[in-house]
């Protein structure tokens, strides 16, 4: 899949798709832009002007509470009109294909498509077919990436443990199902980071994973040996055809995150999930409400980050719709 | 090229001029980043007791859609409460006017306060908005293609430049 139709003749961000192939300078901005967006959530007045007059469409065609409520509320603390679109509500279900669904969109005039699709690359096919003022963000598709989780993680990350190139990381479970995993692993790497490991079952690993930039383990002491920030991952059910673990609390015994895992970490490593959680089978509660767990302040970090991919696509566009002749 | 303006005695006269203000318990906020400097110096040759705000007015700017994001914005920084206050809003250069307009949108989202006055160390010409100051340093009479800047932290100092091509607001 092509990563240079995300920035446009003047290099500037036009689509979020993927995380791959996202500079180090470009992803430091969206992050460096994020962080000025986390004082204004602070406010009693939660709101900016910078988007009014456009209108933003989280087009959801998988089911997700937090990813599009995010999306929802960044965008409206930018000001933006919103419209969601789920599904169930689709005219999907009348037979109408994915871009005639988007071609109506956009001729209603709307700016931007929050995209989720269980289909990989879903996204850049609609990417592919819009016109120049209309700009796309992928907020999941099938396997295959999910940047804004990517880059909340990686703020995360950022706002609690510093410069990159010191961390050790671990991202642990269902590594081969995981949009959010290849989305990481992106940019954990490109910010250079000292080692990153991905730990998980044999069947959970996706093969030559070690191409990818990661070393893998089998054994979740030995991967979590000193490392500073521990990544769950979501065991993902609805994609599991076959039997990818032999038996939930079999899985828990060996793979869950428990105090006593979590103890060959760093004393001081953190916590990260992207929710939502499986108590009792890849985490357990202690962990999850525990101090080292930031799976909440992630949430809120989520909101910032969205309102920056969101200004940076928007800002700065010579011929904006409410203004074009 | 310098003006010839010595900067002390500016804010030296603007600080006798803001006097008249103080029985009003006024807070004071400037805008970053030359704002927040010359704010500095005359929160403190005031004795001003209440902290010092800050706004970064970035997010209010009325050219985002054409100049984009500014990629150095600094936290605003309200924390002292505005609501039913006298607020002093300072800034470095009064020009176009749309600056301070950006700056009061912004502080009504912080809240309402009493009033507002604005406090400017150069006044120029080239206004575009009805807005002036109360309060001003020194006027400077600039080509359109000029611009004058404050160089900060430590020791101020402006500075004017040309601008060859097309003249931002």
């Amino acid at each position: 899949m092509t990563k240079g139709i995300q920035f446009d003749a003047s290099g500037k961000l036009t689509h979020l798709l993927t995380l791959e192939g996202l500079s180090r300078q470009a992803l430091v901005e969206i992050l460096d832009t994020a962080e000025s967006f986390i004082a204004v959530g602070e406010r009693e007045i939660k709101k900016v002007p910078l988007l009014r007059g456009h209108t933003v469409v989280n087009l959801f065609f998988e089911p997700s509470t937090r990813t599009r409520t995010t999306f929802e509320i960044a965008a409206k603390r930018l000001s933006a009109d919103v419209i969601n679109l789920g599904v169930s509500t689709s005219s999907t279900t009348k037979g109408e294909t994915l871009l005639d669904t988007v071609r109506n969109l956009e001729a209603m005039r709307t700016d931007l498509f929050v995209v989720r699709h269980a289909e990989s690359g879903a996204a850049h096919l609609i990417a592919q077919h819009v016109p120049k003022h209309v700009h796309i963000i992928n907020a999941g598709d099938g396997r295959h990436a999910h940047p804004t989780q990517g880059l909340l993680d990686v703020f995360t990350i950022r706002r609690h443990k510093g410069a990159f190139e010191k961390l050790k990381v671990a991202l642990i479970g269902d590594i081969l199902h995981s949009r959010v995993a290849r989305s990481d692993i992106h940019a954990l790497n490109t910010l250079g980071v000292k080692e990153l490991r991905v730990i998980a079952p044999k069947t959970l690993l996706p093969t030559a994973v070690e191409k990818l930039g990661v070393v893998p383990y089998t054994d979740i002491e030995a991967g979590l040996d000193d490392v500073d920030v521990v990544m769950m991952l979501r065991i993902q059910r609805e994609r599991m055809q076959g039997a990818h673990i032999p038996s939930e609390q079999e899985y828990f015994r060996v793979y869950g995150l428990t105090p006593d895992k979590l103890a060959c970490a760093k004393p001081d490593a953190i916590v990260l999930h992207p929710g939502p959680m499986n108590r009792g089978l890849e985490i357990d509660s202690t962990v999850a409400d525990g101090p080292r767990s930031l799976i909440l302040p992630q949430v809120t970090y989520g909101i910032a980050v969205r309102m920056a991919v969101m200004a940076l696509i928007l800002g700065g566009r010579e011929e904006p719709l409410g203004r074009r002749a | 090229m310098r003006p010839e303006i010595d900067i002390d005695a500016t804010l030296a006269g603007m600080t006798e001029a803001l006097r008249t203000y103080l029985p009003r318990h006024p807070v004071m906020v400037g805008i970053h980043t030359g704002g927040v400097w010359v704010a500095e110096r005359l929160h403190k040759a005031l004795g001003l007791t209440d902290p010092l705000g800050a706004l970064d007015i970035s997010f209010y700017r009325d050219d985002f859609t054409r100049i984009g994001m500014n990629p150095e914005v600094k936290a605003s920084n309200l924390s002292l409460g505005i609501d039913s206050r006298h607020v002093i809003l300072v800034d470095d250069v009064l020009h176009t006017g749309r600056t301070i307009r950006a700056a009061l949108n912004e502080l009504f989202d912080y809240g309402r306060p009493a009033s507002v006055i604005l406090a400017a160390l150069i006044e120029r010409d080239g206004r575009e908005l009805p807005i002036e100051a109360q309060v001003v340093g020194a006027h400077l009479k600039l080509a359109k293609n000029q611009h004058v800047k404050l160089i900060g932290p430590d020791n101020l100092a402006l500075r004017i430049q040309s601008i060859t091509g097309e003249v931002s607001a």
